[in-house]
């Protein structure tokens, strides 16, 4: 994520916590725009953290040529579908070039799995991955996508897709179009009145009397 | 909250504090609102959860999507600076043993990030040594702390249910919240086969209690501080409030170096390193209160050598870091079958279980002496870094809209998995209480010291049979609720002897206690029933060191119901002149 850009989504979000809390006084564009060029009063965040984030994002670690396996790969593992994009249109290749510095433990295995998915397929087809056409790349990922059946020296492309299912699956769920994808409904003020009826009557549960008498109702507000 | 600086001519204080927590922060609050003058000093940075909080923030707003780094090992939203490590703050363990140790660097210090579990110690906490004959009684007993947990509740805010528990005391609670649907079916399960589960008591407002708090408006973000205040910290609900009574000086970025005494070995003040600047100052008062954490604080007496002190500040006894011990830990999770596919609705809930289980069996008829509780989580969560992790070693296992699939996969179906999936996590954790043993305790490192040049502490703290027979106890409790719930089991199913039942190492659950012990003996412990030292009168421990053991309860609401009742002794001892 481009750094500026970062900076843009913490203020706005911030923005949007003083509207829904009404605690923090009203900001203006001229507040977001001056809080944009001082990032070093960012609120919450230690000296350390700022730095350690600035190095990070100061760096590439991917050459182009794995990012654009990366992108190719996680498309695979999630596609466009009739709920939602792809992992490309959700930002999840540069999720993964940002985690792998965040977490360097990451790096050797993806690099080392890139490479092997790639001399696998010159041995193969005597083509990188990225450039071998669609049937010659399923081919590959159906050899290595299930852990259970996958041929035994296919184990370290096994461990290679999983962690790449892996980053792909977080990477996507935890993006904008994979919560809202996901469903999850969370994450603004409410008042927890309990379980919908409709719910508990499903799971066959009720509450207890109890439960109903000495738990918080705010049934007098709408 | 101002900023201001101390030089070493500096006023001189009723009462000077170190640590801004729990105990700091209600120390704090009952002396300045009593009209003394007050100087905190926190070794971290100024902290406030309503300009600082992450609170709200989505998942993507997080580079990192939440993933923990070593400044936020619990995530990126996480409300507490540092934790496992800090740079050029290390401590040092003894070969052979085990001891993590959780340091936070912030006004509110830990409060801002913890899990609000706000129990009561009860009758027999205090008096363990009577019933099993290890370990050793408190000086005090459930009756003289009651009136202060009153307090406490009534001050801070809790919620929960008089039960009529003989050790699990009924308190001054606010309504509980509905348990979510995951918890109905634990409690449903556990309860079928005799385990309680009861609604847990969470410092958490589900009602107003006052116009400088709001109430809690159902986020499940406590652990990111809460900008409303609606859930306890000890900078929104007591440093802040200190501070505004105009008697509360609060000095950030300052490190305690050492506690200062003079010729007739009383405290005089406390010295320490400005962590900006690497300039050392003192601050003068007339009584010192330590509140550093329970290592600090008996690092901290450790290192206060004088020709009157000459093992240490308030350590004739030589009990000062000894009896050190942490709640026990282990865990299991797994998925509801039942829950997959299920109806979408926000059940954020509070930042938290919203029941639990209080201890319940007789420690008698076990084969380990103290109790544990278990705390539950599960449900359509936040999604976070990790979600999704692991999905090859569950989606063979389960039925996907009632076919079984190959494990692993890719493409439209594996996606349609994960949504069919999301929700149905279940998980548990049991919170026991460890033997306090003289021979699990920390000491000053003679060889290492941090970057203020201030010497560390080196631990040398392992686990007993006794606790790791409770660990496999909880493992085998969990396993039956699982069983019950018609769970299948996805990590800790496999604990064992080979992993002492996936007992947590100690340190880990974050509950550091019995550094700086009370009793009624000057030879066998360092401080008195008041919490003030036997060897020096106007020094006082107010944070977890003072505990003689530490139940199976997270200790918070006894550290400042017992920091509460050591502050008031000062303000009457002062009234006194006996201080």
């Amino acid at each position: 994520m481009d750094r500026r850009e970062s900076f843009k989504a913490i203020v706005l979000g911030a923005v949007s916590s003083a509207i829904l809390l009404e605690s923090c006084g009203t900001k203006t564009e001229e507040n977001v725009a001056e809080v944009i060029e001082t990032p070093a009063g960012e609120p919450g965040r230690m000296p350390e953290e700022v730095a350690h984030q600035e190095a990070v994002s100061s760096k590439t670690f991917f050459a182009e040529h794995e990012m654009a396996t990366i992108t190719l790969l996680a498309n695979i593992i999630i596609p466009a579908d009739e709920k939602s994009g792809n992992a490309e249109e959700a930002g999840v290749p540069e999720f993964i070039e940002f985690i792998v510095k965040d977490k360097p433990e990451f790096q050797t295995p993806m690099r080392s799995g890139l490479k092997w998915l790639d001399i696998e397929c010159l041995n193969r087809f005597e083509k990188a991955f990225k450039d071998c056409d669609e049937k010659q790349q399923m081919q590959v990922v159906d050899a290595i996508a299930y852990p259970q059946k996958a041929a035994p020296e296919m184990k370290k492309g096994v461990a290679f897709f999983s962690l790449m299912r892996n980053l792909t699956a977080t990477g996507f769920f935890t993006s904008e179009m994979g919560v809202k994808d996901l469903g999850y409904e969370g994450n603004r003020p409410n008042l927890w009145k309990g379980v919908p009826d409709e719910v508990l009557k499903e799971y066959n549960l009720a509450y207890t009397e109890k439960e109903l008498r000495e738990c918080v109702r705010y049934d007098d507000l709408a | 909250m101002k900023d201001f600086q101390v030089k070493k001519e500096a006023k001189k204080y009723d009462a000077v504090i170190v640590g801004s927590g729990a105990g700091g922060g209600m120390a704090a609050y009952v002396l300045a609102k009593a009209g003394l003058k007050v100087c905190m000093l926190e070794a971290g940075a100024m902290y406030d959860p309503a300009t600082d909080s992450a609170q709200l923030k989505n998942p993507w707003e997080s580079p990192r999507r939440g993933a923990s780094t070593k400044f936020r090992p619990f995530g990126d939203f996480d409300g507490c600076y540092w934790g496992w490590e800090i740079d050029g703050e290390p401590y040092t363990k003894a070969e052979g043993t085990e001891w993590d140790w959780w340091r936070a660097r912030m006004l509110g210090g830990r409060t801002n990030h913890w899990g609000r579990i706000s129990l009561r110690f009860g009758p027999k906490d205090f008096k363990h040594k009577s019933i099993d004959g290890l370990g050793e009684d408190w000086p005090i007993g459930y009756e003289d702390v009651k009136p202060y947990y009153d307090r406490v509740d009534r001050l801070i805010g809790v919620f929960g249910t008089n039960e009529g528990l003989e050790d699990e005391p009924d308190g001054v609670f606010l309504p509980p919240p509905l348990p979510r649907l995951h918890e109905l079916m634990i409690k449903k399960a556990a309860t079928g086969i005799g385990i309680p589960v009861i609604p847990s008591r969470l410092s958490v407002l589900t009602k107003k209690i006052n116009d400088e708090r709001g109430q809690c408006f159902y986020c499940a973000q406590c652990g990111r501080s809460c900008k409303a205040y609606a859930d306890f910290s000890s900078s929104s609900c007591l440093v802040k409030p200190a501070v505004e009574t105009g008697n509360l000086d609060v000095i950030p970025h300052a490190m305690a170096r050492e506690v200062i005494t003079n010729s007739e070995g009383l405290a005089t003040g406390v010295s320490y390193v400005d962590t900006l600047d690497m300039q050392d100052y003192q601050v003068d008062g007339r009584v010192v209160i330590l509140a550093a954490s329970a290592c600090e604080s008996a690092r901290l007496l450790l290192n206060s050598v004088s020709r009157r002190h000459p093992n240490g500040l308030a350590n004739s006894s030589d009990v000062v870091g000894k009896y050190l011990h942490d709640s026990t830990g282990a865990a299991m999770g797994g998925v509801l079958p039942h829950l997959m596919g299920r109806k979408r609705y926000n059940e954020d809930g509070v930042g938290g279980m919203h029941v639990y289980t209080p201890w319940w069996l007789d420690n008698k008829k076990l084969d380990f002496p103290r109790g544990y509780h278990i705390e539950y989580w599960g449900g359509m969560q936040q999604p976070a870094y990790g979600f999704g992790w692991g999905i090859e070693n569950l989606n063979g296992k389960m039925q996907v809209h009632g076919k079984t699939k190959e494990a692993g996969g890719y493409g439209k179906s594996l996606k349609d998995d994960y949504r069919f999936m999301y929700g149905a996590g279940v998980g548990m954790a049991g919170r026991g209480e460890a033997i306090a043993f003289e021979h699990n305790y920390c000491e000053i490192d003679p060889n290492v010291v941090d970057k203020y040049g201030i010497p560390v502490l080196r631990f040398n703290v392992k686990h007993s049979d006794y606790e790791i027979n409770q660990a496999k106890h909880m493992n085998e409790t969990f396993k039956e609720i699982m069983h019950e719930m018609g769970a299948v089991i996805t990590w800790g199913g496999d604990n064992g002897p080979h992993n002492k039942w996936g007992l947590e190492n100690p340190g880990k659950i974050i509950h550091e206690a019995g550094t700086v012990r009370m009793g009624n003996d000057p030879k066998r412990s360092a401080l008195n029933k008041w919490s003030q030292a036997h060897d020096c009168k106007n020094l006082f421990c107010v944070d977890g060191g003072q505990f003689v053991s530490q139940a199976d309860k997270n200790i918070t609401w006894t550290i400042m119901a017992l920091s509460m009742r050591a502050s008031e002794y000062i303000v009457d001892q002062m009234k006194k002149q006996n201080l």
